[in-house]
């Protein structure tokens, strides 16, 4: 085994963003990488944090997969990228159920994200110009796909644990599926197999807010010097009303009003529902490519494990050989426990090492990133038991 | 609760659960259906060895057992264990579940399916002190392994001994041990099928296989 390298930072060269001292590494040099469109993609870049020391057997690694709208921080980013938190602080660091002093904790920006790891805002080489609606179509293997070439250039044969939530937790499935030697343990979260019509149709809304904005130009937005701020707006809006729960909105905003006492009769933000929701959208244009949005939540849609393995999920299962925890929280109606579920009966149709527990919250899909104790103190259970198992503890 | 003992290893559990654990060779596939918070499946795969699962209807018990690193999914034993293909245990453990659950005999049918070998204990109705608190009181027994009032209880097939074997009987399935624990929640001298067992065992205790 050759010991593990850690690639220098580079200072890449594009965009305002890409000046930030992102660390990232350039993959498939050697040979461009075989998408599941079809197409060859490479060499790329690809944005990554890690947390905590590898140790001399380069056997304490764990993945984190981000979910749609996150990125590689876990943890706090530096100043001078962002002033957000990072997305996982209640579940990485020293003591925390991804407890950094004992793992090697690795996260990176998805293929086609906007956060330093090459997307549709990045110039294509050929032309000169930002990539846009030319970037080549991606999944969720190929996604995985990408995040095998990093562990490859960082040295790592086998991840102890690979975990994410939503999104993150297709990859990881994908991960059990296309890496079985190379997974000691799993953790999909809130997540399911196969993308349903439902969340197909909130992303299409999406889509369909921001290619209705002028300023989208057909993709092509950045040739015209402008950025489809508006309908990414909506679509954010739209989007994170799905991340919660009835039971959290009524908490939270009731039919409370912002800043008046009475409605004004017009268009304004009267409730504090609408004045948060249009925050969160504005904010998040900020952080946020829209192409990248298209792109991402496109490769969401064409997830369909069962499809890829003749229409089978228990056939997608057969050589997974991980010790697995899956997690679905009771409010979440986005990916709800049934669709978690089916994924745990699927692994016990191949008698897979199995665990699943479902947390109960009225915070929605979102819990997965919140302060909740139970499924902090269940995930820090099963990490502790794997540990065990692969002689970390 | 009945008492402990202390066994090698330092771990202690029940002795209804002692003598199941006693019957499973180290390094099995061992499938426990009802685990509850995973005292015996702790006990299993720390001091046997076992490649050890478990099965739990309570959510509580299920993230009980998965922080303390135990593999437990949250399901009915009723309508989950189809999924599983055909031996894909070397046993699996049915531990005072069998009276609650709602097809019995269906039951002991698919875990024969999915497991090499089974292992059911249960509180024995034909226990002699359950047969007098009827003839004497009139009403449903409670006893120290049947606590519960016949309103509180989630047990709707009780049965005796015999009847449990009766059924084995009907349905081919091999009796391999039959083991009884007392109203001190010790291991009975009275063992076996016979008539005896099934009057002075409080809970019966069977190493099931197929014939």
């Amino acid at each position: 085994m050759t010991p593990p390298t850690r690639p220098e930072t580079h200072l890449t060269a594009g965009a305002e963003r890409d000046r930030l001292p992102f660390r990232t590494v350039e993959l498939a040099e050697a040979e461009p990488m075989r998408l599941d469109s079809g197409a060859t993609f490479g060499p790329f870049r690809m944005a990554y944090e890690s947390y905590g020391t590898l140790n001399e057997a380069n056997s304490n690694a764990i993945l984190v997969c981000h979910a749609l709208t996150g990125d590689q921080f876990l943890c706090d980013p530096p100043a001078e990228i962002s002033s957000r938190s990072g997305w996982w602080t209640t579940m990485v660091g020293p003591g925390k159920p991804l407890n950094t002093e004992r793992y090697f904790v690795i996260s990176c920006n998805v293929l086609g994200g906007c956060m330093g790891t090459t997307g549709p805002s990045d110039v294509d080489p050929a032309t000169g110009h930002a990539w846009g609606p030319s970037f080549p179509v991606i999944t969720i293997r190929d996604m995985v796909r990408a995040q095998a070439l990093l562990l490859d250039a960082l040295g790592i044969d086998e991840l102890f644990c690979v975990t994410g939530g939503s999104m993150g937790g297709m990859q990881v499935l994908e991960w059990m599926v296309c890496y079985p030697e190379r997974v000691f343990s799993a953790v999909p979260i809130a997540t399911s197999a196969t993308h349903s019509a439902q969340n197909i149709a909130f992303n299409e809304v999406g889509r369909q807010a921001i290619m209705a904005d002028p300023e989208w130009h057909g993709g092509d937005y950045a040739r015209h010097g402008t950025r489809p701020v508006r309908g990414l707006a909506v679509a954010r809006m739209a989007a994170h009303i799905t991340y919660l729960s009835e039971t959290a909105l009524h908490r939270k905003f009731g039919r409370a009003l912002q800043d008046r006492s009475a409605p004004t009769f017009g268009f304004d933000a009267d409730f504090q529902v609408e004045s948060y929701l249009r925050h969160q959208g504005a904010t998040f244009t900020d952080r946020f490519d829209a192409n990248s949005y298209l792109y991402i939540t496109r490769a969401m849609d064409y997830f369909d494990l069962p499809a890829e393995h003749g229409g089978s999920l228990v056939e997608a299962f057969r050589k997974v050989s991980a010790r697995i925890c899956v997690f679905s929280f009771t409010s979440d109606w986005l990916y709800p426990t049934s669709e978690n579920r089916e994924i745990v009966r699927a692994l016990n149709g191949v008698a897979a090492n199995v665990s699943f527990a479902e947390i109960e919250t009225d915070k929605g899909h979102d819990a997965f990133l919140l302060d909740e104790p139970k499924f902090l103190r269940t995930l820090a259970g099963f990490l502790q038991g794997a540990a065990r198992h692969r002689g970390l503890s | 609760m009945t008492p402990g003992t202390p066994v090698a290893g330092g771990a202690t559990i029940r002795v209804d659960l002692q003598l199941i654990a006693d019957m499973v060779a180290p390094g099995a596939r061992v499938l426990d259906l009802g685990c509850g918070e995973g005292a015996l499946l702790e006990y299993l795969v720390t001091e046997k060895d076992v490649d050890g699962r478990g099965v739990e209807l309570s959510q509580a018990g299920v993230n009980a057992c998965v922080s303390r690193g135990l593999s437990v999914i949250q399901g009915d034993v009723d309508f989950d264990l189809g999924d599983y293909p055909d031996n894909s245990f070397d046993y699996v453990i049915l531990s005072q579940t069998l009276p609650a659950a709602r097809h019995p005999r269906e039951l002991l049918l698919e875990l024969l399916r999915i497991g090499n070998c089974v292992i059911v204990s249960f509180p024995n109705m034909g226990y002699w002190r359950s047969r007098l608190y009827l003839l004497w009181y009139g009403c449903m027994p409670v006893t120290g392994a049947l606590p519960s009032l016949w309103w509180e209880t989630s047990n709707i097939h009780l049965c005796s001994i015999r009847d449990f074997l009766n059924l084995c009987g009907d349905l081919g399935i091999a009796i391999e041990r039959a083991l009884t624990v007392n109203n001190r929640g010790q291991v009975s001298r009275f063992r076996g099928v016979g008539r005896i067992a099934n009057l002075m065992g409080e809970q019966g205790v069977f190493l099931l296989g197929r014939s």
